[in-house]
């Protein structure tokens, strides 16, 4: 047993923190640093500038992209990127599609998609979720016929994170509705959203913004050459893709910096005496998240140091649960540090506290998505514990 | 960084487990903590046997010269069982002191006795009011002549009924803490043994100009108590940790087992979604457990490592105890079954060397020190 890192991964991770610091505009970083809302070009630019660098997809195959690192080299990238404020690789493109079609896509759709899904040419997005089918994906309507060299698709989706600033869908679709599991008869299908038949719908959030949208699909054709792998074999590919959602999902470095920022806020706070950060109740609380954060820190220096040998470690599942809660903890936490100036929703927006109470709203969605945070203890009670 | 256990660690492990399994019963427990002393003399002699007592002490002490991690090892596997012999109090953080702080002739007459099980020692240092424990001690240390007297009273000192010789923590009259070999046969030397609530036995110790002979030399001791607080901090909350993954052992068997309303109680979803919480708690503290651990073998005896580990050990001990009996229901309840045992002993671990208010305290106070809590 050994806590500390070896000399070279030191030196790895001392790189990429330079590397991050340097070449990553500050302008960029500080905006997702202080949770300002972020332009697609912000994250566009980013992402580019990782690729150039080798540093946007090292997960990926060697041929298109990869690094081939061991696990902790990975946990140091994403790590140090976090801490730095950078923003991360549109996860729809380097951590869904992208390794699906790595995968199981044929050459001339890797060669097609592939190049231009890492450099963030196109922006994906996730066809997935529908009015009834939530955590029960598998119960999904949407429908594709094959007419023709062409799908022709029916059908509702919601929930399509930054379905507006996106190229193309990657789209789940029935398409044997005869299948004996509903599991079975399911496809996925690529498309650009400017197909004749899609209409995209912004939702608006409770937190005033616009980040999910419903998308209705109506006569979409799609050319029978952009169905990723077999016919029917869609839920293997989404299952697949949905793994590799997991693993990046506890976001411990995001966190960590805004504890730090927590810090910083109640320190310009001032109270009868001193300043919020001075007052013990406070800084309890403080300490009590800093301690929650170092342990599920701690939980993912296991997995990551555990998984050289592939089998996946069981107590990966505790970090999208664990660590979805801490991230809604510490947006709790900045609301009640900007207390009053946390109330007005519009006029200054570079003003922390203004935003602080849209950022807790938004947080909300943590404990829902990428499989919601009572389906994360199901999974936990009927596969860990034998419930 | 790297989680794997030696071969000889998982040997280690194995061989403590398989000779709990062959003592350890619920029943064989109860008879056991029942009656005088309070531990099992057999299964005392079998751990000196494989090594356990000296498991610290260096081999030219006699003993096994392992380190931290196999402390953990050996610790969650007594916390497994419940196993009441008194390792780490009699054993251990005597013979750490006693490595740290004493003279030469004493390691070499005093160590291999440890290790071989005739000789339970313990460190008495906790007092009335003494919070944190670390704080200056009241007991008094005075030279008399040439010879060393100890007054004062220590509460509550864990097996101190039992002792054969006591290390007392002792003011000395130019400052600083030293530490002093005592009989508790000496007639300044009363000692009031009792029963605690996790089935174990403890002692009010009261020393009145008691004969005390320095362990070492009579100078300060302070870094070395405050290094073998840390060391027992984290041999605690690795037993915490086996008393835990047990307590949630038998819940999800008990889930799986009960029935009421003609199905099993884990068909009930309000019970299934809390046992995740459990082993959520579970995890949590098994990390920090490993991190205070694998610090001390990494050579850092850090008070804030430590209490990080303990604060969050603390809360999951309380959060697994509680719903372990609530699961359980009325059974549960009862002294017959296993469950509340474990409760019972998580919540006296949690209120040794600190508990978790204490260590929130102290970590509160540093919050501003630092940008991030880093490992």
């Amino acid at each position: 047993m050994q806590l500390a890192l070896t000399e070279d991964e030191l030196a790895f991770r001392d790189e990429l923190r330079a590397f991050f610091r340097r070449e990553i505009p500050a302008d960029i970083r500080n905006r997702a640093r202080h949770m300002a809302e972020l332009s697609k070009d912000d994250i566009v630019t980013t992402q580019r500038i990782l690729h150039a660098h080798g540093l946007a997809v090292p997960h990926w195959p060697v041929e298109w992209g990869g690094r081939d690192w061991t696990p902790i080299q990975r946990h140091l990238w994403h790590d140090e990127m976090q801490l730095a404020s950078v923003p991360e690789p549109l996860t729809f493109n380097t951590n869904m599609i992208g390794p699906v079609i790595a995968h199981f896509g044929s050459p001339e759709m890797k060669q097609r998609f592939l190049p231009a899904t890492a450099n963030l040419d196109i922006w994906w997005c996730q066809g997935f979720s529908e009015p009834d089918a939530g955590s029960d994906l598998a119960s999904l309507r949407t429908v594709a016929v094959r007419d023709g060299d062409h799908y022709v698709i029916n059908g509702q989706k919601t929930w399509t994170t930054a379905a507006q600033s996106a190229d193309w869908m990657f789209c789940l679709a029935r398409t044997d509705p005869d299948a004996p599991k509903k599991q079975a008869g399911i496809s996925m299908l690529l498309f650009p959203l400017d197909t004749p038949g899609v209409t995209v719908r912004p939702i608006e959030l409770i937190d005033g913004g616009f980040e999910v949208n419903e998308v209705f699909l109506e006569n979409v054709r799609v050319p029978a050459d952009q169905l990723v792998g077999t016919e029917n074999h869609g839920w293997t590919y989404a299952k697949f893709l949905l793994g590799n959602e997991r693993t990046g999902i506890a976001a411990v470095g995001q966190t960590k910096v805004r504890l730090w920022l927590a810090k910083e806020y109640a320190k310009q706070t001032p109270l009868d005496t001193g300043t919020l950060l001075d007052d013990p109740v406070f800084a309890a609380r403080i300490a009590e998240l800093e301690n929650e954060l170092l342990a599920l820190e701690l939980v993912q220096m296991r997995v990551v140091a555990g998984s050289a040998d592939g089998a996946p470690n069981p107590v990966s599942s505790i970090l999208k649960l664990r660590g979805t809660e801490l991230q809604q903890a510490v947006t709790e936490l900045l609301v009640d540090i900007a207390g009053p100036d946390s109330l007005a929703r519009e006029g200054d927006t570079g003003d922390w506290a203004r935003r602080s109470t849209a950022t807790y709203l938004n947080y909300r969605k943590t404990s829902i998505y990428g499989g919601s945070n009572e389906v994360q203890r199901s999974i936990i009670a009927s596969t860990i514990l034998g419930l | 960084m790297d989680f794997e256990l030696t071969t000889e660690q998982t040997m280690l492990r194995d061989t403590v487990r398989s000779v709990l399994a062959r003592h350890y019963t619920h029943e064989h427990r109860a008879q056991v903590i029942g009656t005088d002393p309070g531990w099992d003399p057999q299964v005392w002699s079998t751990f000196a046997e494989i090594g356990l007592l000296g498991l610290t002490i260096s081999a030219e002490d006699g003993g096994m010269g392992a380190g931290p991690i196999e402390t953990m090892l050996v610790l969650e596997e007594l916390g497994r069982v419940l196993a009441p012999e008194p390792v780490l109090d009699c054993a251990l953080l005597p013979g750490a002191l006693i490595s740290r702080a004493g003279s030469q002739l004493q390691r070499k007459q005093i160590l291999p006795e440890v290790a071989s099980g005739e000789r339970r020692i313990v460190f008495a240092h906790g007092e009335p009011g003494l919070r944190p424990v670390t704080a200056q001690v009241t007991t008094q240390a005075t030279l008399v002549g040439d010879g060393w007297q100890v007054s004062g009273r220590k509460h509550p000192v864990a097996w101190g009924d039992c002792a054969d010789q006591l290390i007392v923590s002792a003011a000395l009259p130019d400052g600083g803490t030293g530490l002093f070999l005592i009989e508790p046969t000496d007639s300044g030397v009363t000692v009031a043994g009792y029963r605690t609530h996790d089935g174990r036995r403890g002692a009010d110790l009261t020393f009145d100009r008691a004969t005390a002979v320095p362990l070492g030399a009579a100078v300060d001791a302070g870094d070395a108590i405050a290094d073998i607080i840390v060391t027992a901090q984290a041999a605690l909350g690795a037993e915490a940790i086996g008393a835990m993954s047990q307590a949630l052992r038998l819940t999800t068997e008990y889930l799986s087992t009960r029935k009421q309303f003609g199905v099993p109680l884990r068909s009930f979803q309000t019970l299934t979604q809390r046992a995740a919480d459990m082993y959520v708690s579970l995890e949590l503290a098994r990390s920090m457990s490993l991190y205070a651990s694998m610090s001390l073998a990494d050579g850092v005896a850090d008070p804030v490592v430590a209490a990080r580990a303990k604060l969050r050990i603390g809360r999951s001990g309380r959060h697994i105890g509680q719903e372990a009996i609530q699961m359980h229901g009325g059974i549960g309840m009862t002294a017959e079954y296993p469950v509340g045992h474990y409760t019972a002993r998580l919540t006296a671990i949690e209120h040794t060397l600190g508990d978790s208010g204490d260590h929130l305290r102290y970590l509160a106070g540093h919050v501003a020190d630092h940008q991030l809590a880093e490992i």
